[in-house]
């Protein structure tokens, strides 16, 4: 009922497991009724005909091998289906990893970051209910019931008769309540979460109410709140559990109305005390699969909710066309021009027929190898996009941008990110030794190399300010590192990349005088000779550049050289004022 | 305590509950018991063709039992689940109150915030603790009792094979179980961090793979480690499906057992072929009692090592204590507010003092200022006057008295402090304010919106006070929530104000709005600043310039400007930055852009 048939595409690649999973399914279904069939022959010749131990051995024995027969077939229904969950994940996940990585951080932004690797992660072992659970038991929900009702069907009519009379009530129940529950509580439940989020907005406040001298008192506004939503929650399960009870009572009352109906035919002698007894047994492994999909019911609907994330992910388009590699044609210090471009980040949550407002307009310049080209202006006027640009973690939406003369779809990205250096103004840290970190850069590249880029970044005493030097564990499980630690590390990968082009996120400062001339030093030093693009935050590094683009709302609103642009009573120079400098 | 004594102590208080959910659940599964044994005794009594009122009470029985179990379901359901809440009240009241002393100081700085999300989830795995593991062991010992007790009227034998498979299935089931994934699980578990880390840091950290060309190592990464899960998973996968065909194994093989047993006690007759059948249906049905023992035993474990790491954080020392005879500091004097001299203090582990020598008064009314680089000892300094830490050298005098012969709680009450990231609640705009102090009336909440600046736009709000403000305050805008906080400070009418770098994560603009709300709201009261901007420096009776827990420097600003030093370089080296103003309000061109 809730295949959505997306999910099901999903699956395709494990469906050879599933029909297997299945089947060993249905097989176990089998040696039920064997087993079922065995124990009414034994009662019934004991009971009736006053048969011997010795006299039933022959069916004690086959009761005997039916049950261990069923034992192992559903031991190896649920290993394959567990199999086949674990193989779609896997695969899926991967598929995942991949296609993020091609999507870039235009797509992975800001606090959209942790949301994807949730999905990543959780999004994906939400899928294992689904998958191991939901899915084979709504195939055998489907035909185990139906192998068993043909069988009692061609034992006694009426029974059979009456079993599947029954039967359709429990998936109908199940959907009715399933969507009931959907609609009607949704806001309910939503002010439940809001409830139960408080307990974990208080620990993160502890300190907060320390400071107002007020978390003592708290204890009390806690069990407080906890009564209540236990009061508000109870008042939604009073209603949500009604569904478990019909679904127990419709199993429970078939199986009394099939006793009751057999039991009086067996009274006035229309049919056999054996075919009576088995159809008994019978009656509850009719009904246990259908229970079954009705418990695995809410973790199938977490599934689907999953995959609808998962699905979101791939069907995301990769914003990098590539048609062709020219690389071979671009010399090793290119000449790079940017031609009235304009990109439009992929909108999200925007109705679909707006188009998306464009982040950068109309830019046009030249970076010419050597020379130095500065970016200023607002936060959010588009600085960050045209170095996106550069980088080719997108393509422009309109425009082009050309590296002598090739068009950057012509380039394949990887190739074309070989002759860039990035330094941001905060680098990822990766879990790892500050050389591993270092190393990214340039993975082949020996200790004396990395030690030797880590000086020039003005890193040295970085070294000795680790507890382990170059050595020192950082990241999630080591040492943190502060903000000015980060930037020389995010140097020292330029500086051991050694690439003709630079992109550069100058970093504001960190008001350590020091440190400060220091990281100055350094980057001028890496900034020679190579081409640069700047997002500059310092007047000493605009006063040396070439040229400056002064951005305002995505376009350029002025440029030259700080010299010229200072002269002028343009952006430029509000831009100095409202920052405090004297122009 | 061991983890497992403390968790029973937490259910334990609520032992009718416990007593009435086991009653419930025993019953759900004896409903299936009494419908199958009276089923087979209609049936099978029917074929020796008796009257039909021989068979009439089975027939009632049979109508009972079909019902009964759905409604004992319903009541085991609602029961249970009620009592999962008080146990989850308790729980989470008790490992406040555990916590509250430790806070900040014993929760680990700066990573206190995985250390509660790891804590909140713990919590959270213990909120199914009776559910999960405490009831299916009562609710199966019930119904085995019941049914062996029903077994031992035709033969004490056919209770006690029925006692063993019970044993098997619910006993050593489990533990086998256990001793095959003992490896697998925590290698399982351990395998799915680190793909969660490798996860994180491609999606993170991919723009500096991409640029360093590292992406598609960090694919195989993702992929190797994949692999490696996949395989303990298929294990894994291997044994939990022990759990499903170890049930059926059990149950069946029990009945199989039974009826061994009873076919030559029938031809011995001890009993007739009727209860033959009846014996055999009711031990197969109660068997569904042990089906959920292996499971609720994968999650007791869970649940105790989510206890242990609970009990370590909570069984923590706190920093600091309160004196046994403390000072009351409801009437304030006129002595200086704050005075310290000689202060010394290093963190526990840290062989650098964070902060040496430090000797500095705020006069009642006066307003000081602490700069200096990040990590020069400002907040530390913050951190002792609220009582975070104890163990410092020196002296501190609040109003003329011992920092600590004062109660901890007293101390902050006077101490209005407004810093870089308060905490505002998930709640309404009045529920923050009243935290500070919760007998205020709606006209002084106002009051202190005004002061904040903050009063026309709440007043201009849809449901004012009672508007609900978000998850962290993130409904507001930055400098909202500073304006908040500040209000939030100014109601408890505190005689000593401590500023911690309130504008620190506000632009430029932002930033003058808020101080300007500040400046006005601290006209004449005694105010501690600690800031690294230097924004309107002119205004304060003293500035000090802390630099590695030094004091370097002291005086007012234009004095410490011709000084040079590094007062004068922190100014420079502010005033050679370009900052990112927000977009300026109106602009040609603009419009289009929006369009």
């Amino acid at each position: 009922m809730h295949v959505d048939a997306k999910l099901l595409r999903l699956t395709a690649p494990g469906r050879p497991r599933l029909v297997l999973a299945v089947a060993l399914g249905v097989g176990a279904g089998l040696a039920t009724v064997a087993a079922a069939y065995e124990l009414s022959g034994i009662v019934a010749r004991v009971f009736l005909d006053g048969a011997t131990l010795a006299a039933v051995m022959p069916l004690v024995v086959r009761l005997a091998a039916a049950i261990v027969l069923r034992a192992a077939l559903t031991w190896a229904g649920e290993a394959t289906a567990a199999l086949f969950a674990i193989g779609v994940k896997t695969g899926l996940r991967n598929r995942l990893a991949a296609h993020l990585v091609r999507l870039g951080p235009v797509a992975a932004t800001g606090e959209r970051t942790g949301e994807l690797s949730t999905i990543l992660v959780d999004g994906i072992e939400a899928l294992d209910t689904y998958l191991r659970r939901y899915l084979p038991q709504l195939a055998l929900a489907a035909l185990i019931p139906l192998m068993v009702a043909a069988l009692v069907l061609a034992r006694d009519l009426l029974s059979g008769i009456v079993l599947l009379a029954t039967a359709p009530a429990i998936p109908i129940l199940m959907i009715l309540i399933g969507k009931a529950a959907e609609s009607k509580s949704r806001r309910q439940w939503q002010a439940l979460a809001r409830m139960g989020a408080h307990f974990l907005d208080v620990l993160q406040g502890l300190t907060a109410l320390k400071i107002l001298g007020r978390s003592r008192e708290q204890a009390k506004v806690i069990q407080r709140i906890t009564d209540r939503f236990r009061q508000a929650t109870m008042g939604v399960l009073r209603v949500a559990f009604l569904s478990a009870l019909a679904l127990e009572m419709m199993a429970t009352i078939s199986t009394a109305v099939v006793a009751v109906e057999v039991g009086l035919r067996l009274l006035y002698g229309h049919l056999a005390f054996r075919e009576a007894f088995f159809v008994l047994l019978l009656a509850p492994e009719f009904y246990l699969p259908l229970r079954l999909l009705g418990s695995r019911f809410h973790a199938g609907l977490a599934g689907v909710n999953a995959a609808a994330r998962i699905l979101d992910i791939l069907e995301t388009p990769v914003p990098v066309r590539t048609r062709g590699d020219r690389s071979a044609e671009v010399g090793a210090k290119p000449v790079i021009r940017f031609e009235d471009v304009a990109f439009a980040y992929p909108g999200r949550g925007r109705p679909a027929d707006t188009p998306a407002p464009f982040a950068v307009q109309g830019i046009g310049f030249e970076l010419e190898p050597g020379c130095t080209v500065a970016v200023v202006g607002p936060t959010g006027a588009g600085k960050s996009t045209i170095a996106h640009l550069l980088l080719r973690f997108a393509d422009p939406t309109a425009g082009r941008i050309t590296a002598d003369g090739v068009t950057f779809e012509e380039l394949s990205p990887e190739r074309w990110r070989e002759r860039i250096a990035w330094v941001p103004q905060r680098p990822y840290l990766f879990a790892g030794t500050v050389a591993d970190n270092v190393r990214l850069a340039r993975p082949g590249a020996s200790d004396a190399e990395v030690e030797a880029a880590v000086r020039a970044a003005q890193a040295g005493q970085l070294i000795h300010e680790l507890p382990s030097g170059l050595q020192t564990q950082i990241g999630e499980r080591g040492v943190r590192l502060s903000g000015g630690q980060a930037q020389r590390l995010a140097l020292a990968r330029a500086f051991l990349k050694d690439a003709p082009i630079l992109v550069l996120d100058e970093a504001t400062s960190h008001l350590d005088p020091e440190l400060e001339a220091r990281l100055r030093e350094a980057t001028e030093r890496l900034v020679e000779g190579r081409s640069a693009l700047v997002i500059a935050h310092r007047l000493a590094t605009v006063r040396r550049a070439d040229t400056i683009l002064v951005l305002e709302q995505g376009r350029i609103a002025d440029r030259g050289s700080h010299d010229q642009l200072a002269a002028r009573s343009g952006p430029y120079r509000r831009l100095l004022a409202a920052s405090g400098v004297a122009a | 305590m061991s983890p497992l004594r403390r968790l029973v102590g937490l259910v334990l208080p609520h032992w009718r509950g416990v007593l009435l959910a086991t009653a419930l659940g025993a019953a759900t599964v004896l409903s299936s018991v009494g419908l199958m044994a009276a089923s087979a005794f209609i049936i099978a009594a029917a074929a020796l063709h008796p009257s039909i009122a021989e068979l009439e009470v089975a027939i009632v029985g049979v109508r009972f039992f079909g019902i009964s179990r759905g409604v004992f379901r319903y009541g085991e359901r609602l029961v249970s689940h009620d009592l999962t809440f008080r146990i989850l009240a308790r729980l989470r009241v008790w490992f406040y109150t555990a916590i509250e002393p430790l806070a900040p100081a014993r929760l680990g700085g700066a990573r206190s915030g995985d250390l509660l999300a790891r804590a909140i989830s713990d919590v959270e795995a213990l909120e199914e603790l009776f559910v999960r593991a405490f009831a299916p062991p009562l609710v199966a010992l019930g119904v085995a009792a019941v049914t062996a007790g029903f077994l031992s009227r035709y033969h004490p034998e056919l209770a006690a094979a029925y006692l063993a498979f019970f044993a098997l299935g619910g006993v050593a089931a489990p533990l086998v179980m256990r001793r095959l994934s003992r490896g697998v699980g925590p290698r399982q578990r351990a395998l799915a961090a680190e793909i969660h880390q490798a996860v994180v840091e491609s999606v993170q950290g991919l723009p500096d793979l991409l640029a360093c060309g590292a992406e598609g190592a960090a694919v195989e990464r993702v992929a190797v480690l994949g692999n490696e899960l996949a395989a303990a998973q298929t294990r894994m996968g291997r044994i939990d499906a022990l759990d499903a065909a170890s049930g059926t194994l059990v149950a069946n093989l029990g009945t199989w057992c039974l009826l061994v047993l009873a076919v030559p006690m029938v031809r011995a007759a001890r009993f007739d072929g009727v209860s033959l059948a009846v014996l055999t249906l009711a031990a197969l049905a109660s068997f569904e009692a042990v089906q959920t023992l292996p499971a609720a035993a994968q999650y007791l474990e869970g649940q105790l090592a989510a206890a242990r790491r609970l009990l370590e954080i909570a069984d923590a020392d706190p920093a600091v204590t309160d004196p046994a005879e403390p000072l009351p500091l409801s009437e304030v004097s006129d002595a200086s507010p704050v005075r310290i001299s000689g202060l010394c203090f290093a963190y526990p582990g840290s062989p650098a003092p964070a902060l040496d020598g430090i000797d500095l008064e705020l006069r009642a009314g006066g307003s000081l200022a602490l700069v200096g680089p990040s990590g020069a000892g400002k907040s530390t300094l913050a951190a002792l006057l609220l009582r975070f830490w104890e163990g410092w050298e020196g002296r501190i005098e609040l109003w003329g008295h011992d920092i600590r012969r004062y109660r901890q709680e007293d101390v902050r009450r006077a101490l209005g402090m407004v810093s870089q990231s308060t905490h505002l609640f998930a709640a309404s705009v009045r529920d923050n304010l009243l935290l500070a102090r919760p007998d205020a009336s709606d006209a002084e909440l106002w009051a202190a919106l005004e002061r904040g600046r903050l009063a026309a736009f709440v007043a201009g709000l849809q449901d004012g006070l009672d508007t609900w403000i978000g998850e962290q305050g993130l409904q507001l805008s930055g400098g909202q929530r500073q304006r908040l906080a500040l209000a939030r400070a100014l109601l408890a009418g505190p005689p000593l104000l401590l500023l911690d770098e309130p504008t620190a994560n506000l632009d430029a603009v932002t930033e003058r709005e808020v101080l300007s709300a500040i400046h006005e709201a601290t006209a004449g009261r005694s105010t501690l600043t600690i800031t690294h901007r230097l924004v309107a420096m002119e205004r304060f009776d003293e500035i000090v310039v802390l630099d590695r827990g030094r004091i370097v420097a002291r005086g007012r600003h234009h004095e410490l400007l011709e000084a040079g030093g590094l007062y004068a370089r922190l100014w420079s080296l502010q005033h050679g930055q370009l900052l990112e103003e927000p977009l300026p309000p109106a602009h040609p061109g603009g419009e289009e852009v929006r369009k």
